[in-house]
């Protein structure tokens, strides 16, 4: 078959590259801050800079999750961002208030308002002392400058500020277990609360997007769905007996902070995606809340196992190319690595220390021909492949046009998939999680084999 | 109609704090033609208020992800942080076909990701080097510059920087100064392009192309395949497109936009500064065309015919009208019993909403409602308005080009005399009537509509159809209420021409009749009550 290629600039030489990106496996921070803030109940996320940031990061999430994603702006101008956007930013406030009724105000920052130096404690503090914040009603804060991190850092920031603005210690130590999560999946969200239920674990998520960007088609619209994580609940976080942080990059600042703030001892953990870091996340659980694994999740995982066993003829040998997320990468790969694949290129676009290490201590180090780009972009990684193929590709959608060049097995996994749907209504993490990521990986891997087999050697049975 | 939508007007607005109620009083206007037949004014193009949730984006996206984005040999450079770079990346559905041999950047974004100390100590520095190294790789023939935000405030001079990389590298390098925050809404992106593709593309291709009768195409963006289907009939008709401003365009075709005989003019808002610039500056007359709708697509294709004068193309063109129309009318009689009487309430770009009420009334649909998200009070209610508006601090900050005649070029295409004479004839040569000339009295007009007011416009109106945008779309739907994407079609498309009508007339009755909206609700919730007893069948 001989189609025109999409990316057809696109070639195996390498040329040094320092100031340009190109094809990025990765946005900007303020989209995150939006997500994380949609995971609280009756919160409204607010972009403090110009109305096409909000535009474009609505316009991102909504593609991605095919549901509402409401936000607001500040609308800047000329002259907001001359004199500083603080009367955007206090007209706003009330004008939610009045027309929306949220509980939370969540202010993220943009490039423009933090070159400005807006300074968002000092606003929110006039809107309070003017009157503009109704009582009971709140408006908190995260900085998320573009030019710093990446969609994952503004996730972690507001996932942060959540801690900052309102948990409180008592003094008491609760029994609750406290679930700070990375950037994951409403259907994920969903699949860890499941979990927690099943070890009977009285548990807070933060974030939690489950409930709010899974939501129903019943013809009644709900600008505040019913789910998100309560109020009262990162309240008494501050004092829950133990905090667990799933993914250092986007849970890390939160959890931290709980430590330091409320002294609430803390635990960081891989995201459970895959069979060893489920394993070390239940684990983990197991210990710090001293609850016993229930023989259902014992069962799941030794679904997983069976059909990881089933099924490792196809998986074993295969080598895979991988973009995304640093917390996810480390534990996808790892997970790969599990079923024998050989785990050739990985690319991330969000800076960082700490994930080289952790993927290397998670596959091994790199090898010859090997390609680890943190940070990269989706270009560099297709000019690997391109000298280079790999039998099987997980990226965001916007690796569909390299699969389609390459003629590689490609599967959907990250932030955006603009082209398919089920990412939010089946999870990725957990047992069943990973059952369903081997399901799909096989699933490209087996049609491509029934597709190129010559006719004497189309199997019936696999 | 007009009491009934002045009190739901009413009902809107006693929603509203008193300050936000003022302003919006004059951006919302019942449509009725005065004695004069004009029709009401309306505030447009203004600020959005902060926290209504608006529809709106930015300049840059009306700079890049509209008017430039789509030509596809022009490799597009974003300075700034990753985000606005990303969200630009392939998201607007502009379809470019690339001959063999032709270059196609389209499916590249490149951005020079300014981090923090670039913020502080400088970005133009990178962008030099990055413009270099993107040469390096692609080898174009044009690289376009866009700012974003923080651009501007540090103070990089990417003019300068695109001057000097121009002659270094012996290709076009141009830059446009199109900060997000600039003006109110995308419209001041669209007009930055303008000036920019028209300062540095437009006639700088000397090679003639071959033709009878060549046209310009403005304001067509081939989201879908629009432009193809406009192309196909041109071709069929003989006509030679010279190029499209911006859809399936290249810089090598914009470079010889001033060889063509006329400007047809589809998206008012954002191209017709360069239609009124290479009037000027060529002597190209240009005359507004509405290809949406097999009607209007007659109409247009018939005004072509007739700028033109020549009895063959006449004679082709009714034979093209002829031939297409058939299908159309075979389509027509099938659906337009199902979809007859629905109500549609539309709120999108800055043509879209008037564009699109052609195929609802071909539908035999009403339009209860419609408005734009950033077009002009010339838009609603007409160029003859344009002398009377206020021009307010946001758009001052947008250049306006001087521009004169070329004193080589400049050559009328028709006398003063011979343009009078089209206009007499219905022709809409350098004019356009806007949108609420040709909608019926007592409908509302909404400008930049908000999340507010679109929730209390569904309760209070009932539409069986919205028209939006995806941050709309299953805000709408989860109502139950189909809503059709008039930014991206829904992924579907064309609906330009006579072919285009018949895929939007399926298209519509496949959302309103659709099965699903009719198996919302769950048989238990009719009858809540259990009945029957325990223990046996």
């Amino acid at each position: 078959m001989s189609i025109a290629p999409f990316l057809k600039h696109t070639t195996a030489e390498s040329l040094p590259r320092e100031a340009l990106t190109v094809n990025p496996a990765k946005t900007c921070q303020p989209v995150g801050a939006m997500y994380a803030a949609l995971g609280v109940h009756r919160c409204l996320p607010h972009s403090h800079g110009s109305q096409g940031c909000c535009a474009y990061h609505r316009s991102a999430l909504t593609r991605h999750y095919k549901d509402p994603v409401m936000a607001a702006t500040s609308s800047f101008t000329e002259g907001a961002s001359v004199f500083g956007g603080q009367s955007n930013l206090l007209q706003a406030i009330s004008t939610e208030f009045e027309l929306y009724d949220p509980e939370i105000i969540a202010v993220h920052t943009t490039c423009l308002s933090e070159t400005i130096g807006d300074d968002i404690p000092q606003i929110i503090g006039k809107a309070e002392a003017e009157g503009k914040i109704p009582s009971g009603r709140y408006v908190i804060h995260a900085s998320t400058p573009s030019y710093v991190g990446s969609h994952v850092t503004g996730y972690a920031s507001m996932t942060r500020a959540f801690v900052d603005y309102f948990a409180e210690s008592t003094g008491r130590r609760g029994d609750r277990l406290s679930v700070i999560s990375g950037w994951v999946e409403p259907s994920d969200m969903a699949e860890l609360k499941r979990m927690l239920g099943a070890m009977d674990i009285d548990y807070i998520l933060l974030p939690d997007t489950s409930g709010v960007l899974d939501a129903p088609l019943t013809g009644r619209y709900q600008m505040f769905p019913d789910g998100g994580t309560r109020l009262d609940d990162i309240r008494t976080m501050g004092d829950s007996f133990a905090a667990i942080g799933i993914g250092r990059f986007g849970a890390g600042p939160a959890a931290k902070l709980l430590d330091t703030k409320c002294k609430v001892p803390m635990h960081m953990a891989d995201l459970p995606i895959g069979l060893s870091a489920t394993d070390r996340f239940i684990d983990l659980v197991r210990k710090v809340a001293k609850a016993p694994v229930p023989d259902s999740i014992a069962r799941e995982r030794g679904r997983l196992v069976d059909m990881m066993a089933d099924m490792h003829q196809y998986t074993h040998g295969r080598t895979v190319a991988l973009a995304g997320d640093p917390d996810q990468l480390v534990p996808l790969a790892e997970f790969l690595t599990d079923m024998d694949m050989k785990v050739k290129y990985v690319v991330t676009g969000t800076p960082g220390k700490g994930f080289e290490a952790a993927l290397a201590d998670a596959i091994g180090p790199a090898e010859e021909g090997d390609f680890r780009g943190a940070p990269s972009d989706l270009f560099a990684l297709h000019q690997r492949l391109k000298a280079a193929p790999t039998d099987l590709l997980f990226a965001n959608t916007y690796g569909k046009y390299i699969a389609r060049d390459e003629d590689i097995p490609f599967v959907r996994f990250g932030f955006p998939i603009f082209d398919r749907v089920g990412h939010a209504d089946f999870p990725c993490v957990g047992y069943r999680g990973a059952m369903r990521i081997l399901e799909k990986a096989l699933s490209v891997l087996m049609d491509r084999i029934d597709r190129d087999a010559p006719l004497e050697k189309l199997e019936l049975i696999m | 109609m007009s009491e009934t939508m002045e009190e739901v007007k009413r009902e809107i607005l006693s929603g509203y704090p008193a300050k936000v109620a003022r302003r919006r009083e004059k951006q919302m206007v019942v449509n009725g033609k005065a004695e004069s037949g004009e029709p009401p004014e309306i505030l447009a193009n203004t600020r959005t208020l902060p926290g209504v949730i608006t529809q709106r984006g930015c300049t840059y996206a009306g700079c890049k992800g509209v008017v430039v984005g789509p030509t596809r040999d022009i490799l597009q450079i974003t300075h700034g942080p990753i985000g606005c770079g990303f969200y630009s990346w392939l998201t607007r559905r502009n379809q470019s076909r690339t001959r063999e041999g032709e270059d196609n950047f389209m499916p590249y974004a490149l951005s020079t990701d300014l981090q923090d100390n670039d913020i502080v100590f400088g970005g133009e520095k990178k962008l030099r080097k990055a413009i270099r190294e993107a040469y390096d790789l692609f080898r174009p023939k044009a690289i376009a510059i866009f700012a974003t935000c923080p651009v501007g405030l540090i103070g990089d001079d990417i003019h300068a920087a695109a001057r000097d990389l121009s002659a270094e590298l012996g290709i076009t390098v141009f830059a446009m100064s199109c900060e997000g925050y600039k003006g109110v809404s995308q419209s001041a992106g669209h007009h930055i392009a303008n000036n920019a593709v028209f300062t540095h593309v437009v006639g700088k291709n000397d090679a003639s192309p071959e033709g009878e009768f060549k046209v310009n195409l403005l304001g067509e963006y081939n989201i879908g395949g629009d432009a193809f289907e406009l192309e196909r009939m041109l071709e069929e008709l003989g006509v030679t497109l010279v190029t499209t401003f911006s859809g399936n365009s290249t810089f090598v075709s914009m470079g010889q936009a001033p060889f063509a005989d006329v400007n047809m003019v589809m998206c008012h808002r954002s191209i017709n500064y360069m239609a009124e610039m290479m009037e000027a500056k060529y002597g190209i007359p240009w005359f507004k065309v509405n290809f949406i709708g097999a009607a209007a697509t007659a109409k247009a294709l018939k005004h072509l015919a007739e700028y033109f004068g020549d009895p063959a193309l006449s004679a082709r063109t009714e034979e093209l009208i002829a031939r297409e129309s058939a299908a159309v009318e075979a389509e027509l009689a099938r659906l337009r019993p199902r979809l007859e009487g629905k109500s549609v309430i539309m709120y999108v770009g800055g043509s879209r909403a008037h564009h699109y009420q052609e195929l609802f009334k071909e539908l035999g649909m009403k339009v209860l409602s419609a408005g734009y998200e950033f077009a002009h009070r010339d838009d609603y209610e007409g160029r003859r308005v344009i002398p009377g508006i206020k021009i307010d601090a946001d758009s001052r900050n947008i250049e306006q080009l001087e521009v004169g005649p070329d004193p080589e070029r400049y050559a009328p295409r028709k006398d003063k005399a011979g343009l009078e004479d089209l206009k007499g004839r219905g022709l809409p040569v350098d004019d356009y009537a806007g949108m609420m000339a040709d909608m019926d009295d007592g409908s509302l007009v909404i400008d930049d509509v908000n999340h507010y007011e679109t929730e209390r416009l569904i309760e209070l109106l009932k539409p069986d159809l919205v028209c939006a945008g995806i941050k709309e779309k299953y805000v709408v739907q989860k109502r139950g209420i189909p809503l059709k994407q008039l930014h991206s079609y829904d992924y579907g498309g064309p609906y330009a021409g006579f072919k285009g009508a018949i895929n939007f007339y399926r298209e519509i009755d496949r959302l309103v009749n659709g099965s699903v909206w009719k198996k919302i609700r769950a048989p238990w919730e009719s009858s809540p009550e259990l009945i029957g007893s325990y223990g046996s069948d």
